[in-house]
């Protein structure tokens, strides 16, 4: 239990994917403009990433790794598929945003329109591509993966959740001309970065 | 034509930059520059994957069904990653291993995403392979000058070469250690942006 209680602290702020390894910048930087888009936006990530990187890890251990594919042959048991990979987790992704999209048009309209064109861009969102491959990269069994995509998911809606109300404060500052928007929030990420290298402390 | 052809290839390395002003690909412009190699061969592969991408879809742009062309899109550009993975892995095996995850999130990369869907689905295959090509440049420079500040300032090295000989090897550059974390390329990116603007300033954004 304690592992995964460490790997999930892990996952939510020493290693976060948006400010220790820039992952989700696009979204990260267009979408925060508003508190209440980036709670959404933020729990749709939690959510797709949850479903998303157990699903690859069920993929790469059953189908794809070297030898994986004894349970269905011994004969199969020598081949690698492992260089399919990125095709195989990019289209679960895709599938799994489409089916995402279609539930909150149908539960929660408001949210759906709020979200509009983002929502599909969580395919190309590239945390979630990054936190699969990261789970194949470290080897993580299926109960680690299921518990570092929770994690990595909350990491990311509290940066971005972060970023914004920041950036709704910023509203009343005096920022030089050039430097608005775009250039003024990579400040910010950067200075929310130094913040959250302090956890980088923390051994677990 | 000519004109066309000259505008769509320059254009994208500071009037419309990919990086600084459409804010596309930003992800691995941050995580691969600490250092000058991992920097150009990242460039490379973007180049290489963005004009493919762009040429391919370009040729079939009038065959692909606009409700799934997405997912077209996507195993066309995961094709050409997977093949260019297989290259850096037989090629240059040690950087191939530094940039770990990131050849695989050029798939995700959104300048090829946003390149493909802007430009190539609606122009042809010459014009697009340009466009690719000067997209790829616009993001290299900007990947170029930050993995120089960062390799240069915070450790002191130019391509592994020492440029600052460091105190503790016994030198007298004291490596200014926060360009190598996260926030430092960050900072160098938000100052790009500043240096840029003040310019061009008709880049400039008027909120707030």
């Amino acid at each position: 239990m304690e592992h995964y209680i460490s790997l999930a602290v892990k996952a939510i702020f020493i290693e976060n994917l948006a400010l220790a390894f820039f992952l989700g910048m696009c979204s990260f930087l267009a979408v925060s403009k508003k508190v209440s888009t980036a709670i959404g936006l933020g729990a749709a990530v939690i959510f797709v990433m949850v479903i998303t990187v157990p699903a690859n890890n069920v993929i790469n251990n059953h189908l794809l790794k070297k030898g994986s594919l004894s349970w269905i042959n011994s004969d199969l048991a020598g081949y690698d598929l492992s260089f399919l990979g990125f095709l195989c987790y990019i289209g679960t992704i895709a599938a799994m945003v489409q089916i995402v999209e279609m539930a909150i048009d149908k539960f929660a309209p408001a949210l759906y329109n709020t979200l509009g064109v983002f929502l599909p861009l969580i395919a190309v969102n590239c945390a979630i591509l990054g936190a699969s491959l990261f789970m194949v990269n470290r080897d993580y069994t299926f109960s680690e993966s299921a518990v570092y995509g929770l994690g990595s998911g909350i990491g990311w809606f509290l940066a971005i959740v972060g970023l914004a109300s920041i950036r709704e404060r910023m509203e009343y500052s005096n920022v030089p001309l050039p430097l608005r928007g775009l250039g003024m929030t990579f400040m910010v990420t950067g200075l929310m970065a130094i913040g959250f290298m302090a956890f980088g402390g923390i051994q677990l | 034509m000519a004109n066309i052809a000259k505008k769509t290839l320059l254009d994208p390395l500071a009037e419309d930059n990919p990086v600084v002003l459409q804010v596309l690909g930003i992800c691995s412009a941050l995580a691969v520059t600490t250092k000058m190699d991992t920097a150009v061969v990242m460039s490379v592969a973007v180049i290489a994957v963005l004009t493919l991408s762009n040429l391919s879809i370009s040729l079939i742009r009038n065959q692909i069904p606009t409700s799934i062309r997405i997912i077209v899109q996507l195993t066309i550009i995961a094709s050409l990653v997977i093949i260019t993975d297989q290259v850096l892995k037989a090629y240059v095996f040690e950087i191939s291993k530094q940039l770990s995850v990131f050849v695989g999130l050029i798939i995700t990369n959104c300048i090829i995403m946003g390149r493909a869907e802007a430009f190539a689905m609606q122009n042809g295959p010459g014009l697009s392979i340009l466009d690719g090509i000067g997209n790829g440049l616009g993001y290299s420079v900007v990947l170029l000058i930050t993995a120089f500040v960062r390799e240069v300032f915070g450790s002191g090295k130019f391509y592994g070469m020492t440029v600052f000989p460091v105190v503790t090897e016994g030198g007298w550059y004291h490596p200014n250690g926060i360009l190598i974390t996260s926030s430092g390329a960050f900072f160098i990116i938000g100052f790009i942006i500043w240096f840029l603007r003040c310019w061009k300033t008709d880049q400039i954004e008027e909120e707030g």
